[in-house]
């Protein structure tokens, strides 16, 4: 599996990119390759508030529904349209084009928190 | 938690990486790589189905005949030996206890696939009402099956066990190393099924992949049943709903002499009946919609819940069905979907979803 090393990653298999104040959230490749075909992705609204822990998309294979939640506090700023007209995204390219939100963080140091490449690694075995 | 059974295929399951889930009390692949791709393989191509849970009646002796027609709704006086039909067994409240198929291999001498779900329950209920003169053995565990499926499913036959005859569709042969194979399916397309004794499955599984088949789990196996409109006891079917609400009439023949359950569905059919088993479809792309999602009106008043639904990887578009009342089961009526507190418009419309072009 790939766990790229400049990311950040939490239990419930999401990672996070944090650039400035400015967090990008996705599934692993771990994750996707759980999930396998990726048919439909719900988005949250643009705005909305949320904190760490959150249930804030949702990620839908054929046979089950997968929330996806927030690693981190913050306002959602940004959605991408692309996996919700293509959701095979977050299959294909889980680290590029399938990221799914962007928050605007409040703690920037919260992301230290998360595991990093190496702790994601032993945690998926 | 109860032991799950195994079938004589799992560790040839495991070797091809299948992801192994709970299902009616058995360890079943649900896919190997991908559902869509699977799906896709018995549209286009041929696919192979273990379906060794499901369970395996045998029944003879004289006056088998006449019992099993008061057992079941269909007609078994339509069959000549050879032929097989499906058939549905009721309790007395017109109610679906299981959906099978039964096959007349001799005179007095019937074959029947039953859901494994329901393999115990049903030997019982046959077993409680049997005549003396009547045999009837569960030999589930000692057979394994598997249904190869798919346009090419015929070529694949003629590839993995050559100079064995194909039976013609709805009819059953027996091959010369005492297999049964049998001319049917649960996915809409051509195809057969195939038994043998458990100890032959893992060699003719890979005769049968050799010949082409790709491997395919019962992720696949729901979304080309649903495509079909085919019911799938205890989601479609339960002991609350009669097969006319279910739109199985047709399998139901009234005329034939009395069988459990026929007053019940006489009565439906006089009387016109409340609810009904409705095919709907989203009318926009949206998520998958799944089995218990309520069913609104175009207004907005809950009309009821899902029994079955899935995102058709043919389609490319949600089907459902749901049981609904009869004034919301007309075609083109408008309905929507709620998915996790989302509304998503949905309509009425014809069995099946999925139609060859």
């Amino acid at each position: 599996m790939n766990v790229p090393t400049d990311l950040r990653y939490c239990t419930s298999h999401e990672w996070v990119r944090l650039e400035g104040d400015i967090a990008t959230v996705g599934i692993s490749d771990h994750a996707q390759h759980e999930l396998t075909d990726v048919v439909f992705v719900e988005l949250p609204a643009l705005g909305r508030e949320v904190d760490s822990g959150d249930p804030t998309a949702v990620v839908e294979s054929v046979k089950a529904a997968s929330d996806i939640y927030a690693p981190i506090g913050g306002e959602v700023v940004e959605i991408n349209p692309d996996v919700e007209a293509d959701p095979s995204l977050v299959n294909t390219d889980p680290y590029a084009q399938g990221w799914i939100f962007k928050l605007k963080v409040k703690d920037v140091a919260a992301v230290e928190g998360l595991m990093d490449a190496a702790a994601y690694q032993a945690h998926i075995g | 938690m109860t032991q799950l059974h195994s079938t004589p295929l799992e560790s040839a399951h495991l070797e091809l990486g299948a992801r192994l889930v709970a299902f009616a009390g058995w360890n079943m692949p649900v896919q190997y790589n991908s559902i869509i791709d699977e799906h896709t393989a018995v549209r286009e191509a041929v696919g192979i189905f273990d379906i060794s849970h499901m369970g395996q009646l045998f029944i003879s002796g004289e006056g088998s005949m006449e019992w099993l027609n008061r057992m079941l709704t269909n007609d078994l006086g339509e069959l000549e030996i050879g032929q097989g039909q499906y058939s549905l067994m009721l309790n007395e409240q017109g109610g679906v206890i299981d959906d099978l198929i039964l096959y007349r291999c001799g005179q007095d001498d019937f074959f029947l696939v039953v859901n494994a779900s329901m393999t115990d329950e049903d030997h019982a209920w046959l077993n409680q009402h049997k005549p003396e003169a009547v045999s009837l053995k569960n030999d589930s565990t000692q057979w394994a099956g598997m249904a190869i499926q798919g346009p090419e499913a015929e070529a694949t036959f003629a590839r993995a066990v050559p100079g064995e005859i194909m039976p013609s569709r709805n009819s059953m042969n027996r091959t010369g190393e005492g297999a049964i194979v049998c001319r049917t399916g649960y996915t809409g397309e051509d195809g057969f099924e195939f038994f043998c004794p458990a100890n032959q499955a893992v060699g003719y599984w890979k005769r049968f992949l050799e010949a082409g088949a790709k491997p395919c789990g019962l992720g696949a196996r729901d979304t080309l049943r649903l495509e079909m409109g085919f019911p799938l006891n205890g989601n479609d079917l339960s002991a609350d709903r009669s097969p006319i609400e279910a739109g199985l009439g047709f399998f139901c023949k009234l005329d034939k002499g009395d069988f459990i359950g026929r007053e019940v569905l006489a009565k439906q059919k006089q009387e016109g009946l409340q609810t009904k088993l409705t095919a709907l479809r989203l009318t926009k792309p949206g998520p998958p919609i799944r089995a218990h999602y309520p069913v609104q009106d175009a207004k907005g008043h809950m009309i009821g819940e899902l029994a079955s639904g899935a995102l058709s990887p043919s389609l490319k578009a949600g089907i459902g069905m749901a049981y609904l009342p009869i004034e919301f089961s007309k075609l083109g009526t408008e309905l929507q979907i709620d998915v996790r507190g989302r509304l998503f418009p949905a309509e009425v419309v014809k069995k099946p979803f999925y139609k060859k072009s």
